[in-house]
């Protein structure tokens, strides 16, 4: 199969699948839904990683290898670290018994 | 075994590391679908980033490891020192940032790889000429749009820029001709670039890279525009909407070398963002279609004059006297709105809930799908104060739950409970779902004064008899309420 055939049968599944899982995502956990996908499109960095660390002799590419890797893996890593931050505020009511709210 | 061999090994394999973590980052979105399993999802997606990460290293031959490293660890610091300083409230502008690395990252690594090509006449990862061509163009010019789009997104929710909503004369001209350049120019770029012949030594790119050059002009002047034409109360949309390019971007990116891994998480985050885009403008009243293009913000309304409607029916009330009311009510549903944020009445608010609440009262909060700054931000700040999650009621059941509620509480709330939008045809907000507190036995607005919302026009909910406003500031009002509550 010619690649690119390939590359466009995934590209329309996956778009389904993300319809299909995400509609269900329920409005209150949108924000963190935004954040977490934020640092799923962040896989850039394997990309920035390859002209990063590949690009030889050619000092131009691989200084802009580094430039976006650097702010790639600020994006995965403050995506993941804030969505986490986040998700772990989202408590029940019975697990809740008794606590006194922080400040 | 030598780490060649190892090295091999795993470059085999990475199509399938790759697919492990799509299916990882699916599986996460799936447990994000309830907030019990939430957490457990978006770890699962950063394990599935880990796999990716890591096999990239082993497997691509990496040249200098030790640079590539070093950026990483420094990139690393910088992510968990941002993630844990920024505050809940600003997390709409964190995330406009972020977007807008994320763009970055994607036009200059597509850039970079055009200038390993002009170089050595090699696609990365062999991909056919023409389709390196057109996916570059097409990353950058997505890549650009977001970048220069979300730091316009990211200035007006930081205060730095405006946050009315700045149209060009002739917007729509304006966006089409420079829409229409880029893909024109994008168009020379693969035409000349494809014919590019390497065979026979260094070949002159000038031609090339002055397309390239065009694609990324029309593409910040189209962000700019498409940005700035957005007013505060759309932030929501113009946030969802450049998660999706951010996402397209990404994908556009593994056209550019066949990385599968990218197509598909890519297109899994456009999706998201799509759907987050059509769910903001449903709940906004606006056309989703209409904001694909660009039309946000609709023209402003000419607001008939608020004197005609409030003058003289308008009932005051304070936190000692209105205690009584509240004593009486059995269920209360509390509306907050951004309002309620930029007061940072989020803990004074968590106090009234408490008091109620042991009190034996049933207290909910009803948060509109668009209250706060960007999809969903409401439930997070009331989460952080420690507001069960299960008090946070969506709009169609905030609205069973007002039918027979018997005091509402707006905090800093407007257009969203604005009982126009049901029948004022000649409105903005006509048609936009609303939440119902006209129909709780008791209505209770904390606001400082009668001002409009973003839509500019009058909230007849604020003279109807049961209704009593409460001027004051969201945090001494709801404070003073808990007092008087206790002295009570």
């Amino acid at each position: 199969m010619d690649p690119i055939v390939l590359a466009l049968i995934l590209f329309t599944l996956s778009v389904l699948i993300g319809f299909e899982v995400i509609t269900k995502v329920p409005p209150i956990l949108h924000t963190p839904l935004v954040v977490a996908s934020h640092a799923m499109a962040a896989i850039m960095v394997i990309s920035a990683i390859e002209v990063a660390g590949t690009s030889g002799d050619e000092l131009a590419a691989q200084i802009l290898g580094g430039i976006a890797l650097l702010l790639g893996v600020i994006n995965v890593v403050g995506g993941y670290v804030i969505a986490d931050r986040m998700l772990a505020n989202f408590k029940s009511g019975k697990a809740k018994t008794g606590a006194k709210g922080k400040s | 075994m030598s780490f060649d061999t190892v090295r091999a090994a795993i470059q085999s394999l990475t199509p399938i590391l790759y697919l492990i973590t799509v299916v990882m980052f699916i599986f996460g979105l799936k447990l994000l679908q309830s907030p019990r399993t939430a957490r457990k999802g978006n770890l699962l997606s950063a394990c599935g980033m880990l796999i990716a990460i890591v096999s990239t290293l082993l497997g691509q031959g990496i040249l200098n490891y030790a640079t590539v490293l070093i950026i990483m660890a420094v990139g690393s610091v910088i992510g968990v020192y941002l993630a844990y300083k920024v505050k809940m409230t600003d997390v709409p502008q964190f995330v406009a940032i972020l977007n807008g690395f994320g763009g970055a990252v994607s036009a200059v690594v597509g850039i970079a790889e055009f200038l390993v090509y002009f170089h050595t006449g090699q696609t990365p990862g062999g991909v056919p000429k023409n389709q390196f061509l057109t996916a570059v163009a097409a990353d950058a010019f997505i890549g650009t749009l977001t970048f220069w789009g979300s730091l316009v997104a990211f200035g007006k929710l930081q205060g730095i820029l405006s946050e009315k909503s700045f149209l060009l004369p002739a917007k729509n001209v304006f966006n089409s001709l420079f829409l229409l350049a880029a893909l024109v120019t994008g168009t020379f770029l693969v035409w000349t670039g494809g014919a590019l012949d390497f065979t026979k030594g260094p070949v002159d790119v000038t031609t090339v890279a002055i397309f390239l050059g065009a694609v990324i002009l029309s593409a910040t002047l189209l962000g700019l525009t498409l940005a700035m034409a957005v007013g505060g109360a759309d932030m929501p949309i113009i946030i969802a909407l450049f998660i999706s390019y951010a996402g397209l971007s990404a994908s556009a990116l593994g056209f550019t070398n066949a990385n599968y891994g990218l197509i598909m998480a890519g297109s899994l985050v456009g999706a998201s963002g799509l759907i987050l885009t059509k769910s903001m403008a449903k709940a906004i009243n606006r056309n989703f279609w209409a904001i694909l293009l660009g039309n946000i913000t609709p023209p402003s309304h000419q607001a008939t004059s608020k004197d005609d409607i409030y003058a003289g029916r308008i009932k005051a009330t304070t936190p000692e006297e209105y205690v009584g009311i509240l004593d009486a009510a059995q269920t209360v549903v509390i509306v907050p709105g951004y309002g309620m944020a930029v007061a940072q009445a989020q803990g004074a608010c968590r106090d009234l809930f408490n008091e109620l609440i042991a009190d034996g009262k049933e207290v909910y909060f009803a948060v509109h799908p668009v209250a706060g700054r960007m999809p969903g931000h409401m439930n997070v700040l009331l989460a952080e104060v420690n507001i069960p999650y299960d008090r946070l009621k969506e709009l169609e059941e905030s609205n069973e739950i007002l039918e027979s509620a018997d005091v509402a509480i707006v905090l800093g709330a407007n257009d969203v409970v604005n009982p126009m939008a049901r029948d004022a045809k000649d409105t903005p907000i006509y048609g936009m779902p609303i939440l119902n507190v006209d129909r709780a036995g008791s209505i209770l607005v904390i606001k400082r004064s009668l001002s409009p919302g973003f839509s500019g026009i009058p909230n007849p909910l604020f003279v109807l008899d049961k209704t009593l406003m409460m001027f004051m500031d969201a945090k001494p009002a709801l404070q003073e309420l808990v007092k008087a509550w206790k002295d009570r």
